[in-house]
């Protein structure tokens, strides 16, 4: 698809550290959080103005999910734009708690594990023709998967054995299988929980949670991308590589705990790549298709740029190419300086606090932001773009539907609901209108309903 | 949300921020290692049960 809809979920991990010695618990540090929220909205699960979902989702984590976005930037900006929502809901529920007597700060994290080795996600969604043979797409999408964290890990440090290793991936140990309509229970790296939030007749959603929750906006853009340029070849059918691996989950952990790159990945075919090679094969024939087809969009030639910088930086084993732009440089390269500085081993408490640290996402302390800050990592939108996401809807999709209909409602005082396809008068005649196509920024019907409401009943 | 209930403390407080950090870098230059010299400022500092207290129950 040259036009696709693309949306980010992502969980946050929460934690409230007491200086007062009073701790609260994961659930109700969450409860505090979301008081502005069921305030604004009668419930902790609310679609926004800017068109998103807001939400305590399993393990009350808060899930920020973005309003369906048909460009990169945008998604950036929208996916941005999620972290200073929390953030000020942060701020909120740290005076709140203030109020009522408890001394102390809530940190969040955008991360996917924490000390007890849970894991939480980054979900992304992918708009895909119905007509695409499932299995033919999964076949050829899960070996660049399984690969990807090269581009995009947000690096972590695990234990194996007795030794402390810094690797590409947060996710990667906590995948359990190739494709599965499981979420929690047994993870899969392609979820198949199939709601495309449009026509089903000719549309399906691709739900892929294998990814590490990303902090640069630049490894987004390749993340997102890359994936798309990748799903665009599959699309096509006209070019196949058979990659089919022989053990999916075997092979994502030994590729996460390689820094090198070459680790031999056994195919169904017999064949032994290493993980770089499956890299290049992908990379290379989406370089072949674009010749051919040309670029569908104004960023192609800076993915396809970033995306062989970073191979070519692995292969050379030097990383200074890319230890601005992709996360698990930025990462590594902050916390092997600073355990060089202060002669500690990966293993020091130290060392854990910085990798957690890093996805701290307070402007003033979070490691990632303090970079940033400096110049020593790259950005791709603006602050005033992030700003604007926070209210504003993506100009280009449904969810400009979705924003006029809950702002009209709103100042009407009225009851109504609003979720991905559905907008609902709760009052007097109108009923419920069902927006099916997420590419239409107009609907008709909606602008019956609100008109409906703007009337005495 | 509602551009009146999203709150305005934070605003004020990052502009300030970026302020302090552009008169921060006109001067020397601002790498890894000043950061690495004030990494130690910005961390809380028991470094062990700031990461053990950290656990959630798992998500998806």
């Amino acid at each position: 698809m040259d036009r696709r809809i693309f949306g980010l979920e992502t969980e946050f991990g929460l934690n409230y550290v007491p200086s007062d010695g009073r701790r609260l618990t994961p659930e109700d540090a969450a409860r505090h959080l979301f008081r502005p929220i069921v305030a604004w909205g009668r419930s902790s699960n609310v679609f926004l103005e800017n068109g998103s979902r807001l939400y305590l989702d399993v393990g009350s984590h808060p899930e920020y999910a973005t309003a369906e976005c048909d460009q990169l930037l945008q998604l950036i900006a929208h996916d941005r734009a999620g972290e200073a929502l929390m953030l000020d809901l942060v701020d909120q529920a740290e005076d709140q708690l203030m109020e009522e007597g408890h001394e102390g700060k809530i940190f969040m994290f955008k991360n996917n594990v924490d000390s007890a080795g849970n894991s939480y996600g980054c979900h992304e969604n992918y708009l895909i023709p119905r007509k695409i043979e499932f299995k033919r797409l999964a076949d050829m999408l899960i070996p660049f998967l399984v690969t990807r964290q090269l581009l995009c890990g947000a690096g972590n440090l695990v234990q194996v054995g007795e030794e402390t290793k810094f690797v590409f991936s947060q996710r990667a140990d906590h995948m359990w299988e190739g494709v599965s309509s499981a979420t929690t229970r047994s993870r899969p790296i392609i979820n198949t929980r199939d709601e495309p939030h449009a026509d089903a007749e000719y549309h399906r959603r691709l739900h892929v949670i294998v990814g590490d929750s990303t902090m640069s906006e630049t490894t987004q853009l390749l993340k997102i991308g890359a994936t798309d340029l990748v799903l665009r070849l599959i699309e096509s059918g006209e070019i196949y590589h058979d990659l089919r691996l022989e053990n999916p989950i075997r092979s994502i952990r030994q590729i996460s705990h390689d820094f090198t790159g070459q680790t031999v990945v056994r195919l169904m075919g017999g064949d032994e790549p290493t993980a770089l090679q499956i890299q290049w094969v992908l990379l290379d024939s989406v370089k072949q298709f674009i010749a051919k087809h040309g670029a569908h969009h104004d960023r192609v030639e800076q993915i396809i740029e970033l995306w062989e910088r970073v191979l070519n930086a692995i292969e050379a084993q030097n990383f200074s190419a890319i230890d601005k732009d992709i996360d698990w440089a930025i990462k590594r390269k902050l916390l092997l300086g600073y355990a060089q500085k202060n002669s500690l081993e990966l293993s020091s408490h130290r060392l854990a606090q910085l990798n957690l640290t890093y996805h701290d996402i307070d402007p003033s302390r979070g490691l990632f932001h303090l970079l940033r800050k400096r110049g020593l990592a790259t950005s791709v939108v603006s602050d005033a773009q992030i700003r604007d996401a926070i209210f504003n809807p993506p100009e280009t999709t449904r969810a400009v539907v979705r924003s006029k209909f809950i702002k009209a409602a709103r100042a009407t005082g009225r009851r109504y609901s609003a979720d991905w396809v559905h907008m609902k008068y709760e009052e007097g005649q109108g009923g419920v209108v069902l927006c099916k196509d997420p590419f239409a920024t107009q609907n008709d019907q909606v602008d019956e309903l609100i008109e409906i409401m703007s009337k005495p009943v | 949300m509602t551009q009146e209930s999203f709150s305005a403390r934070r605003q004020s407080e990052t502009q300030d921020a970026a302020e302090q950090i552009q008169v921060n870098t006109t001067g020397q230059s601002a790498g890894v290692d000043d950061l690495l010299d004030e990494i130690d400022s910005v961390l809380e500092s028991n470094a062990e049960e700031f990461v053990r207290g950290f656990v959630q129950k798992g998500g998806q």
